[in-house]
């Protein structure tokens, strides 16, 4: 059970409002995702949900209880840091046992949910390791384990593959999504990244200076993103933004075009420019397109085999039916 | 260092800096060796000659050996488990955001400038003399007799002095090795509910192992010549004759250089005990 409820949550640090007054709901089970960039107070509402911050206002509920001034420890929250802030002395097994020690539990019932953490984990053979001898990716996963052995009421993370590379990072996104589907438990989970955040979350809650600019599944916010911020923020590449004639020939201030969403061709379409820089990936080229006198890059996705060079004239077809029309104060206009 | 040239030119530009250890290490120990086998009596008829182990059968066999030992230890134990006990109090304390931080900790540091001779005379005279002391007016204003410090409660007087001096060192090393503790570890206990007192056992306390460890190898060598503090305060009367104030004893009072000096020898015997003693107890905290 881990329904979370954030009525007029607001948080300061002395002068500074890190978060003006907030609601936000988390469903039990839910699986959501903080995104938003650096420094706009995603991990200050995360600390503040788990109770290591006190708010400055506004009522915190879990479950429908009031939770706001219960300590850290009794919210039935567990957290697993970006650090992972392991214990640098204790073995992998006493990691995991740390919280089970705290809450007083049987010697057998410890051993018993340590095992079974460490089984789920691939971590069997590692237990009797110090975490200075493990891999990033062991530490995380050991992390991760504290975490679980507790049986939380939710699952609060904050950035936890940030220190991983590339390859290991999509490798625990999916473990992550896996252990919800298996655990069925809320998870809460804070990224910078995008692109964990449109894979991995049921709800995508995005965040800028502390304000929810969006609320809504991954498919939501990529189909209707609510705003200019958003739209910009949601989806890799970003969007095109066109002002001008171009844009009010539309009905709006500035209108948005997804670069999945143009066509490029050698001799057809409405918009002409010029070739700059193609990034090739292979199963997708990229290309950065200048002089289209309506932005100062259009970036257009093609396929992996279409092949233009720079400095090649080419021109564009925008498909009408994707296009994303924003009034003067970069509100979506429906 | 990759070039043989390079490898050349560091061990010259090395070279008189070893030297200089080496003679200011060797020529001290050779001569104390040398004494040690002679009879050498400056104002009783100088040198006399060798006199093979005469020197060292008479030191140990002397009734003032053992205790003195014994004294050393007292102090040395007694200072380390003063200072590293507040040291660690301490430097949780001033971890805290407070105000006017900056000058309270100077002010904290501030005793480890004062020299020993100071230091031990302003205790002596300001604080423990039992006629004008500070202490002796706190006992009379509580209706009691002053404690003669000095006499009665000579070793506990000592050890106070010293322990004030290396206070300060123990909780500089301890603070910092506070201050590089990831909070988050801390944030990731109190999550996993454990209260204060726990976090600071559980985690505070091995996180500060390793500079625990430093702080009592590196007390340890200086705690063992301890001379200064005894030498303005008790004279090694009443139970604080150390073997350093001893080996003084012998040499200066006693005239008698090469007693003193097998007793130089037996004091390097016993800082070597004590250090393979102690690497053996703490220094495997160092190599993690
Ligand atoms: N303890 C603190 N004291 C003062 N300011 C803070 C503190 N913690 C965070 N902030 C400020 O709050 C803002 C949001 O920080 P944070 O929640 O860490 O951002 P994010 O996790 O989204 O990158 C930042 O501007 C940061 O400087
Ligand atoms: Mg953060």
């Amino acid at each position: 059970m881990g329904k979370i409820t954030l009525e007029q949550v607001s948080k300061s640090f002395g002068e500074v409002r890190v978060i003006p007054p907030l609601d936000l709901t988390i469903e039990d089970g839910e699986f959501a995702v903080f995104v938003g960039p650096s420094g706009c107070g995603k991990s200050t509402l995360l600390r503040l949900i788990a109770g290591l911050e006190d708010v400055t206002g506004g009522t915190i509920r879990i479950d429908g209880k009031d939770a706001t001034e219960v300590p850290p420890a009794k919210r039935g929250l567990a957290m697993v840091f970006q650090s992972y802030a392991l214990y640098p002395h204790m073995t992998v097994r006493k990691n995991i046992a740390f919280p089970l020690r705290m809450a007083k539990l049987p010697q057998a019932e410890i051993d018993r949910r340590v095992a079974g953490a460490a089984q789920v984990l691939n971590l069997t053979d590692y237990l009797d390791r110090r975490p200075g001898q493990l891999s990033g990716g062991q530490r995380q996963r050991v992390a991760i384990g504290r975490a679980i052995v507790r049986e939380p009421a939710a699952f609060l993370f904050d950035e936890p593959l940030s220190n991983l590379d590339a390859a290991l990072r999509v490798g625990m996104r999916l473990e992550i999504s896996e252990l919800h589907k298996r655990l069925k438990t809320t998870m809460i989970y804070v990224t910078h990244d995008q692109v964990e955040a449109m894979t991995m979350a049921d709800k995508i809650v995005v965040l800028r200076a502390g304000h929810i600019e969006q609320v809504g599944s991954p498919l939501d916010l990529y189909r209707s993103p609510r705003n200019l911020f958003v739209a910009g923020f949601i989806g890799s590449p970003r969007m095109n933004f066109i002002e001008g004639p171009e844009a009010a020939r539309h009905g709006a201030r500035t209108i948005g075009i997804r670069p999945e969403h143009i066509a490029v061709s050698a001799d057809e379409g409405p918009w002409s420019g010029v070739v700059g820089v193609s990034e090739h990936l292979g199963s997708d080229t990229f290309f950065h397109i200048h002089d289209t006198g309506l932005a100062e890059t259009i970036t257009v996705r093609a396929g992996g085999e279409v092949g233009f060079n720079h400095g090649d004239r080419v021109r564009l077809t925008p498909r009408e039916d994707q296009v994303h029309r924003f009034d003067e104060k970069g509100l979506r206009i429906a | 260092m990759a070039t043989r040239h390079s490898r050349s030119a560091a061990r010259l530009m090395m070279a008189p800096a070893v030297i200089l250890l080496l003679g200011w290490m060797l020529v001290p120990l050779t001569m104390t060796l040398w004494f040690s086998f002679r009879e050498f009596l400056p104002l009783r008829g100088g040198d006399m000659g060798w006199v093979g182990f005469d020197n060292y059968a008479r030191f140990v066999t002397s009734s003032a050996f053992w205790p003195s030992i014994q004294t050393t230890l007292l102090i040395v134990g007694g200072v380390l488990l003063i200072t590293v006990v507040l040291g660690v109090l301490l430097a949780l304390l001033l971890d805290q955001p407070m105000w006017g931080q900056g000058v309270v900790r100077i002010l904290v540091i501030a005793p480890f400038f004062v020299m020993p001779t100071v230091s031990a005379l302003v205790w002596k005279n300001m604080f423990m003399d039992p006629v004008n002391g500070l202490f002796a007016h706190l006992w009379k204003a509580f209706g009691a007799t002053p404690v003669e410090w000095l006499s009665q409660a000579s070793m506990f007087s000592i050890i106070l002095i010293v322990a004030w001096q290396w206070l300060p060192f123990a909780t500089l090393i301890l603070l910092t090795a506070i201050q590089s503790l990831d909070s988050e570890q801390l944030e990731a206990a109190e999550m996993d509910g454990a209260p204060a007192l726990k976090r600071f056992w559980f985690i505070i306390l091995p996180h500060l192992g390793r500079a625990i460890t430093v702080v009592i190898l590196i007390q340890t060598i200086f705690l063992l010549s301890v001379f200064a503090e005894i030498f303005v305060t008790t004279q090694g009367s009443f139970g604080t004759r150390t073997l350093t104030y001893l080996i003084f004893q012998r040499v200066l009072e006693s005239q008698n250089v090469g007693l003193g000096s097998a007793g130089g020898v037996y004091a390097i015997i016993l800082a070597n005990i004590v250090a393979i003693f102690l690497m053996r107890i703490v220094g495997k905290n160092l190599d993690r």
